[in-house]
């Protein structure tokens, strides 16, 4: 057995006072591409972040080849070592692919950039890996997969011979990531060592030869993909939840009338979605990042604009592409992110609530201070936001009460369809009950809620979970799923 | 997917006529401003008989000599995707620094007196010292360039018109003028000035580390960041030199108009834009040619030599100018395909 390219022990990193990787342990063989995989939040990120010298461990020791790694601040030691393609492009979109190989390097003749040198040594760099690409081309025109392959052979380049693929499928569509993986396996041939990250567990299988496990922070598993079948990685994944799956079924809602009737919905995120939601229902909405689960949600929202298909609700169609109008139409939206799109943290907790809903507080666009203020005292009681006042601004709040100011607006319009997009994300335990107990009390007074989640708390309040899968409904679970069942319907396990 | 056949690896190589095309497209954006130009002389050659003549092209050149010069310096600062309105101010603030401490009290000067050579190293010091101000505030600090550079030009304006007392200055050295009045093969030094000055800066963007880096910052800072380059250090040596350009700029606008009145440079900034993101200086930074900004410029002079010489009520010229910046910013949109940023 040759000696190990890359190793980590006992890694230890803290933020704060959350320990955002316990105990990280990575092997990693000269030659093989390795799989670290994990839910959300085990640490996977933290461990890339320590691999690729962006930061220093707090305990624990990292080695390459042997020796230890370089300190942080000599950068091109690093780059010797190790690179990282992540989604997000790290290379200057206006400028060429020759130029962006050779930034800040670039050949010189007599002090000056030699183009014509630049260009031929880059063609000569995208040659040697057989990157089909020309050097000539803008960069932002390129493909991502091209973009991709453009910044490996850019940290070939510096001698790094270790390269960490975060989430590189995330932007690709199938034909796509199968060239991907061509690339991949002849790089390999010649030498290269990936450490592939990924949500879809069936491209572990398909590219990978070990795969590491993390969960809760820590290392769960080394072992040859060979001998981990699928549901030992789900396992190892989701840990011990598959024992005390949740047994308890939900008493038969009566079935309301339909409300939201979804026919062959497409875009570029999702593909001839059909769904429905009755009223006094709760739909979830499971898959990981790149299923287009966030997309199909903001589409009842008036965020998006689908290619085609038809959404009705209560019968009349549901506009497309304008919030205002499906806000009227009776859609109350939670949206993702309450830092981008959620909250105007300048403003107070009682122009937030209302923000939707001021044309209903006055005459003319005059909004009536007293009415507001009635109408925001009101919602702050009924979402038990702990909060002095209306006037209180929002940006003094804990991140579980500024979530409930944002479900406050979205209730405050009295919403037929309620969409909640992560709704309990970044949310402490206890506000997390109260905002589920909205889900809840939404189905006593017979509104429709669809879930998007990655939580799986947020997912069990639901009657029927709806799976996508690269822009699919792949699976459809009725309350009283195991954890298991759904990671692996989630992670494409069970299927593709 | 494990099933889907994987298609054999498609070349994407682009084919020789293929590259050839998108190098020439890449010209034809630098170049867009050039058939307008050449319309707008065309037009003012048949519009009036004075207009192709030596004389005049020689005095639209030395009229747009101080615009080029802070253009210069203007896109500079924009292709590393930072902004710098002050810089109207500098043309104010910088030479009259000069006159002033080489004018005797009597003339409004501080009565330093000091030698004309001394006095006009002072004007460039003076540039490069507003430029590293704001470059500290905007780049060490983190401040907002925007809003600092327009709490510089309030500023530099306000110290212009107290240590003048709102006077004009008047009576220096010859050689505050002799950018304006010293001339070499019929055309003032001052021209030959800009131009060498937009040679430098273009050689330098397209041939040298420095000047890629600025692209490089101006288009995805972080990716400039892990390519070694020191952002900060070279968006700092912009707004040096940004500042000692515009410095050159006053110095030549003093010898053109032969004073520095208090409000020297004022509201020049925004033609000052409106040449640079004519001839192509993308706003949010990263894109734009030293050629390009130099079109917009000239294409701006034409423009203004053309409106004196059709003798167009002066009342009327700010209406009528501006319509044409307008009218400008939509050929270069629909000629370069692409939208401004």
């Amino acid at each position: 057995m040759s000696s190990p390219l890359v190793e980590a022990r006992g890694v230890v990193k803290r933020y704060g006072p959350t320990t955002a990787l316990a105990d990280g342990r990575l092997t990693v063989l000269p030659g093989e591409s390795h799989a670290l995989v994990g839910r959300n939040g085990a640490g996977k990120s933290t461990l890339v972040r320590i691999l690729t010298g962006l930061q220093a461990p707090d305990e624990g020791t990292v080695h390459f080849d042997g020796e230890p790694a370089p300190p942080l601040t000599d950068r091109d030691a690093w780059r010797r070592k190790v690179a990282c393609v992540y989604q997000h492009p790290t290379v200057v979109p206006e400028l060429t692919v020759a130029e962006n190989l050779f930034i800040n390097r670039q050949p010189l003749r007599k002090g000056f950039i030699s183009w014509r040198r630049l260009k031929s040594e880059a063609a000569a760099l995208l040659d040697t890996w057989d990157v089909r690409v020309d050097p000539e081309a803008r960069t932002a025109d390129l493909k991502v997969e091209d973009r991709q392959m453009v910044e490996i052979a850019r940290a070939l380049s510096f001698g790094a011979r270790f390269i960490v693929l975060d989430e590189p499928t995330a932007q690709l569509d199938n034909r796509e990531i199968e060239r991907l993986f061509t690339r991949m396996r002849a790089l390999q041939d010649s030498g290269v060592t990936f450490l592939f990250i990924s949500h879809h567990l069936q491209e572990v299988y398909e590219v990978c030869q070990t795969v590491t496990v993390l969960r809760d922070a820590r290392w769960i598993t080394t072992a040859p993909v060979a001998d981990l079948p699928r549901q030992a990685l789900v396992e190892a994944m989701a840990g011990e939840t598959i024992a005390e799956a949740a047994e308890r079924q939900r008493a038969a809602e009566p079935a309301g009338p339909v409300l939201l009737d979804v026919r062959g919905l497409r875009s570029t995120a999702y593909d001839n979605v059909d769904l429905t939601v009755r009223r006094g229902e709760v739909v979830g909405l499971a898959g990981s990042s790149a299923s287009g689960k966030i997309e199909l949600a903001e589409t009842f929202t008036g965020l998006h604009t689908p290619t085609g298909g038809t959404a009705r609700l209560d019968g009349a169609p549901l506009p497309f592409g304008d919030v205002r109008r499906a806000l009227e139409a009776g859609v109350g939206f939670v949206p993702r992110d309450r830092h981008d799109q959620g909250l105007v943290f300048g403003m107070s907790i009682g122009d937030n609530a209302t923000l939707s809903v001021l044309d209903r507080l006055g005459r003319f666009g005059f909004v009536g201070t007293e009415r507001r203020r009635h109408v925001a005292t009101a919602l702050i009681e009924r979402l038990d936001i702990h909060a002095e006042g209306p006037e209180q601004p929002v940006s003094d709040l804990s991140g579980g009460n500024a979530q409930k100011v944002v479900m406050a607006r979205a209730l405050a319009s009295d919403p037929r369809l309620l969409v909640l997009v992560n709704p309990t994300a970044g949310v402490d335990v206890k506000s997390k009950e109260s905002l589920l107990a909205r889900v809840d009390s939404a189905r006593e007074d017979s509104t429709a809620v669809l879930v998007v989640s990655d939580e799986l708390d947020d997912l069990r309040r639901c009657d029927r979970v709806l799976v996508l899968f690269h822009g699919r409904v792949v699976a459809e679970h009725r309350a009283g799923w195991r954890d298991h069942e759904l990671i692996a319907s989630i992670e494409g396990v069970d299927h593709g | 997917m494990a099933d889907t056949k994987a298609p054999p690896v498609k070349p994407v190589l682009v084919t020789g006529t293929g590259s050839a095309r998108t190098v020439l497209l890449r010209r034809a954006r630098e170049l867009a401003l050039v058939p307008a130009l050449l319309l707008l002389m065309v037009l003012g050659t048949i519009v009036n008989d004075s207009f192709l003549t030596e004389r005049n092209l020689i005095s639209i050149l030395g009229a747009s000599a101080a615009l080029a010069m802070v253009v210069l310096a203007e896109s500079l600062v924009l292709i590393t995707g930072k902004f710098d309105l002050s810089l109207e101010s500098v043309v104010g603030i910088a030479p009259a620094v000069g006159a002033l401490l080489v004018l005797p009290a009597a003339q409004s000067g501080w009565g330093t007196e000091f030698p004309a050579a001394l006095a006009l190293l002072a004007v460039l010091v003076a540039g490069a010292a507003v430029g590293a101000f704001n470059g500290v505030l905007v780049v060490k600090f983190k401040l907002n360039a925007f809003i600092v550079t327009l709490a510089m030009l309030i500023v530099l304006r306000g110290l212009l018109v107290g240590a003048t007392k709102g006077k004009t200055l008047f009576g220096m050295p010859d050689s505050f003028y002799s950018p304006a009045t010293t001339t070499f093969l019929t055309v003032p030094l001052s021209v030959w000035l800009a131009a060498i000055a937009f040679a430098v800066a273009g050689l330098v963007l397209k041939y040298h580390r420095v000047g890629r880096a600025l692209y490089a910052i101006g288009g995805n800072p972080d990716a400039a960041r892990a390519a070694g380059i020191r952002v900060e250090r070279v968006m700092l040596g912009v707004f040096v030199v940004a500042g000692v350009l515009a410095a050159v700029g006053g110095l030549m606008q003093t010898g053109y108009v032969g004073a520095i009145s208090a409000n020297q440079g004022q509201n020049m900034i925004f033609t000052v834009f409106a040449a640079a993101v004519i001839g192509g200086i993308a706003l949010d930074g990263g894109k734009g040619t030293m050629f390009g900004a130099l079109t917009g410029v000239l294409l701006l002079g034409v423009v203004q030599n053309l409106l004196t010489l059709a003798q167009v009520p002066s009342f009327w010229i700010q209406a009528i100018y501006g319509g044409i910046i307008l009218v400008a910013l939509m050929i270069a949109r629909v000629t370069t395909g692409r939208a401004q940023d």
